[in-house]
This record gives C-alpha cells, structure tokens and sequence, in this order.
C-alpha cells in the first residue's frame, strides 16, 4: 500500500447540540479512491467539509501530509489549494467564461502567469470533450457539462486529493452517466480521491474501500466486496436493502 | 358520507365566459379606452390649473415667458445671476461628490463585512457611522458642516469653500445609503460561491474582488443609480450654504424680480438633468426583470 496522506482520528463536529461527527477514524492513502455511503445527513458532506476546512472540528484531529489542521498556525488557503473540493451544486462562477473557470485558481491562488496556465487549461477542457466551449459562460451548459468543468477547474489546481461531495445528485438522471465517466477516468489514472456518493454500482466499481456513516458514526468500512457483499452490520445492511 | 352516495364526474359543459364588465379589453376598445381616459386625466389636470380662483396669478408669477428667459440666461447688469450656470455648479458637484461616495460607500461596507479581529473597532464605527448619516436629515448634515467646521477654526480645514462643505456634507450622507446598497449586493451572492472560491484557496480578500464583487455590482446598480438620481436633486441644498447653484440663481432672482418663474426654471433644467439617468435606470430594471424570468 502506498504512504497514508489524510488520517482522521476520533473527530468530531457539532452544529449546536446537534454532533453531525460522532468520532470518525479514517485513514486515506495515495492513489486511493474512497467512497462514502450512506443516508442523507449521515455526515457525509460534513466530513468532506472538515478536511478542507470550511468546517471546522470540535475534537479529534486530521493530518495531512503528517501536518496537523487543527494546529492554529495552518493557513487554510495553504491547504485548501491541495484537497480540490466539487459540489453539488457545481458553484461555477458566471460571470467567467468556461475557460476563466478553470484558470482562477492556477492564476489567483497559486500566482502562476495566465500564459502559462492557460495551455494546461484548454488540455483539461479537452479531456472533457469542452475545449470548444471554452468561451461560454457556464449557464450556456449543460448540467452534466457544468459539473465535468467544476471536476476540471479544482483539477487545474493540482490538488493532492480530491473531495467530491455527491456531485450527481442534482443532475437529470440523463447527466449523470458522463460524470461519473470522468471519475472512473480519473480513479485510473490515480487520482486521489473522496468521494461522497448516493451511487452504489459506481462506488462498487472504483472505490478501493467503501466507508459506511450513520447518524455521524463510522459504522463500517471495508473493500467493496466486503460492504455490499457481506456487511456484518445490521443498519448497513438495511441501509443498502434501501437504496437497491 | 353514507354508503349509497354516489360520487361522479360532472357530465355538464361549463362554460368560460367572463361577464361583460370582467372582459379584458382588447383591440379598438382598448385604444378608445386608453385615449379617453388619458384625455379626462389630463385635460381635468390642465382645466384644474387654468381655472382655479389663482390661475391667472400663479401662471403670471411662476411661468412669465419673458422672466423665465431672463432667469436662465441671467442678467448681468441687473445682477441677476443665470439660473442655467448655477445647474453646472450642481452638475460638477454631482460629479464630484459620486466618485467619493462609490469609494467611500465600498470601503464602508467592506470594513462591516470585515472578520478580522483588529478590524472590530472599524467595523463598530462604520455601523455607528451609517446610523448617524442615515439617520440626520440631510439639510441638518448640510448646516452642521458648513457652518460647523469653518467655526472650529482648523486652518486649512476650516477655510475651504462652502462648494466643498456641501460636496463633503452629500458624500458623508450618501456613502450611508450607498455602503447599505453594496452590502445587500454582496449579500444577493449565493453562498455556494464563497465556498467553491474559498477551495479553491483563494484568499477572502481575492474571492470578494474577484467573485463576490462582479457578480454583486450587476444587482446593485439600478438601487445605486437611484440614489444617485436623488443625489442630483439633494445638490440643491448647497443653496442653503450660499452656493449660487441654479435654486439659489433662482431664489435670487424671485427676491428681485419678485417673480418666481426662476425657480420653474430651475425645476426643468433639473428635470432635464434626471430623467436621462432615470430612464436608464428604469430600463436596466426592466431588463434584469426580463433576464430573470427567461432564466427560470
């Protein structure tokens, strides 16, 4: 197994009363693709957020790259520019074109020259089929389009890892085949990756190790064929008698 | 409901039709409408005007044809001063005092936006700072500053012009409201923005320039352009510092004259003056209406 990059260990958030993180234990190595099911407010996307620090934790810590998170000298920018982060929701800016998308990161975060970012730019649209629509605003997209260039704009970014918080649930059941293509594309080139998904077949196929949350708790993890084969918990196995 | 109701569709053909009174009116109708009740309107407005008791004098003594001519071009021998010259000091202090109070009135909302901890005692002042100025009647900013601060005897601070304690007085009141109308802007922007900005590592100030604030100014401008339509009017009140603006030229000339025709003078060149920046607004409304409901 290659080097560990992420290590959670026992951490916890809360929302007010409410502990949406009840001491999750994760460990994350490079090249490696996990996936993480289960319900709505499971603490999926809460756990996503905490890595990349737009949470932050109330107890246990997270390591990346053997760096401390919590420690109060970490410049969250600094980190952010390693763990790329998708939404939902896309969240592309528009008022940039497809192509000022993507360079806003490379140009504004890491002060690289456009010039030179630009040609890695158009080399990533093209990957995704969008080279050509590089010029448009993103309203112009489609919803499946829209997401393969938020995919490709935290890639511009050449993140260690990459969080990808249920990026199909908002999409036309039509859209969703062509992102979770550039996924699978992405998990075998070894891209490093975490990903909340409500997408049992795809998380069966590319995740290494598949983490099951309930209720905020780490309820069971394992390989795919351990967690859809054989869960040894019962809320597991009601939960995937659920959603197939 | 007992066990023998029988529930069943309605086999009746309804029909649709409104009553007379109801029916929109389309067509021939709507223009012989239109035209004549626009004709009562205003026709009654005009009839009101010419036949009141004190027609004959209002009209003699606000639009004299002859005064109202003299007024705007001014009389120098008479020491009349030119209603239309006095509307280029309002023009150029409008000018003027716009530049200041788009810089002003960002830098005040950005300061309340602020997080950072050093920065409390700015954001404090900047909230005690739009309570005060929007809170003080804009003629009362105009007398305290103008005859305040020369008062204070500060030197070069007390010995301007009082063109510059005006401008100074609009530029303190409106940066108020301004600041008000930036921050709602900057609110109207989706907070997935700031999220997907701030991972990608942008830095808070760069993903307020370069995210929040473009996408911010297209929903601000018409609420802005409209507190600059009022800006333009509220030049007006230099006159009460002894600016000879175009209300001033034609309070003058009123006290000369004794004829008010001046201040109708004075009340069209600032017509003149509004309704282009008014309509703009209004179009730029209509249009982000329109982009609105063909997005949705």
């Amino acid at each position: 197994m290659t080097e560990v990059i992420l290590q959670l260990d026992s951490v916890i958030k809360r929302f007010g009363d409410n502990e949406v993180l009840r001491g999750i234990t994760l460990d994350l190595h490079r090249h490696e693709v996990v996936c993480l099911i289960g319900a709505s407010g499971s603490g999926k996307s809460t756990l996503l957020r905490c890595v990349n620090l737009l949470e932050t934790i109330d107890g246990g810590s997270i390591t990346l790259f053997g760096q401390s998170l919590t420690d109060v000298r970490v410049d969250p920018d600094k980190v952010r520019r390693h763990t790329g982060m998708v939404f939902q929701s896309f969240n592309l800016f528009p008022h940039l074109s497809v192509l000022e998308n993507v360079l806003v990161g490379p140009v504004r975060a890491l002060k690289r020259k456009r010039s030179d970012v630009v040609d890695e730019a158009l080399a990533l649209l093209d990957r995704i089929g969008l080279r050509d629509r590089s010029d448009e605003y993103p309203d112009r997209l489609s919803g499946g389009q829209q997401q393969r260039v938020a995919i490709v704009r935290s890639l511009a970014m050449r993140p260690a890892l990459l969080l990808l918080d249920e990026v199909t649930s908002a999409l036309d059941p039509s859209l969703v085949g062509e992102v979770l293509d550039l996924l699978r594309d992405l998990a075998h080139s070894g891209t490093t990756m975490l990903i909340a998904t409500h997408e049992m077949n795809f998380a069966r196929d590319v995740a290494q190790k598949v983490v099951y949350l309930d209720g905020g708790v780490l309820v069971e993890q394992g390989t795919p064929q351990e967690i859809f084969s054989n869960p040894q918990h019962e809320s597991t196995r009601q939960f995937l008698e659920r959603v197939n | 409901m007992t066990d023998d109701t029988d529930v069943t569709l309605s086999e009746e053909t309804p029909s649709f039709l409104a009553p007379r009174r109801k029916q929109l009116l389309v067509g021939r109708r709507a223009v012989v409408a239109s035209t004549v009740s626009t004709v009562l309107i205003i026709g009654g407005l005009v009839a009101a005007f010419y036949l009141a008791p004190g027609g004959k004098v209002v009209r003699q003594d606000y639009f004299n044809l002859h005064y109202m001519w003299e007024s705007l071009v001014g009389n120098h021998n008479k020491a009349l001063f030119s209603v239309g010259t006095g509307l280029l000091i309002n023009i150029r202090i409008f000018l003027i005092a716009e530049v200041f109070i788009l810089a002003f009135g960002l830098g005040l909302a950005w300061t309340r936006m602020t997080r950072s901890p050093v920065l409390v005692p700015f954001r404090i002042l900047a909230v005690v700072y739009s309570d005060i100025f929007r809170g003080i009647p804009v003629l009362l900013v105009f007398l305290l500053i103008g005859y305040g601060v020369p008062g204070l005897q500060l030197g070069y601070i007390s010995n301007q012009s009082p063109e510059i304690y005006g401008c100074v007085a609009l530029i303190l009141t409106y940066s108020a409201y301004v600041a008000e109308v930036f921050r709602a802007g900057i609110f109207s922007v989706p907070h997935g923005q700031i999220l997907a900005a701030r991972s990608l590592g942008l830095t808070n100030a760069t993903t307020m320039r370069r995210v929040i604030l473009p996408q911010a100014v297209r929903t601000v401008i018409p609420p802005l352009l409209n507190d600059f339509i009022s800006l333009q009017k509220d030049t007006a009140l230099l006159s009460v510092l002894g600016v000879i603006e175009a209300v001033q030229a034609g309070t003058i000339f009123q006290e000369s004259r004794f004829n008010s025709s001046g201040l109708v003078v004075a009340s069209l060149l600032f017509l003149v003056m509004t309704i282009p920046l008014t309509r703009v607004t209004d179009g730029l409304i209509a249009r982000d209406r329109n982009r609105r409901l063909a997005t949705t």
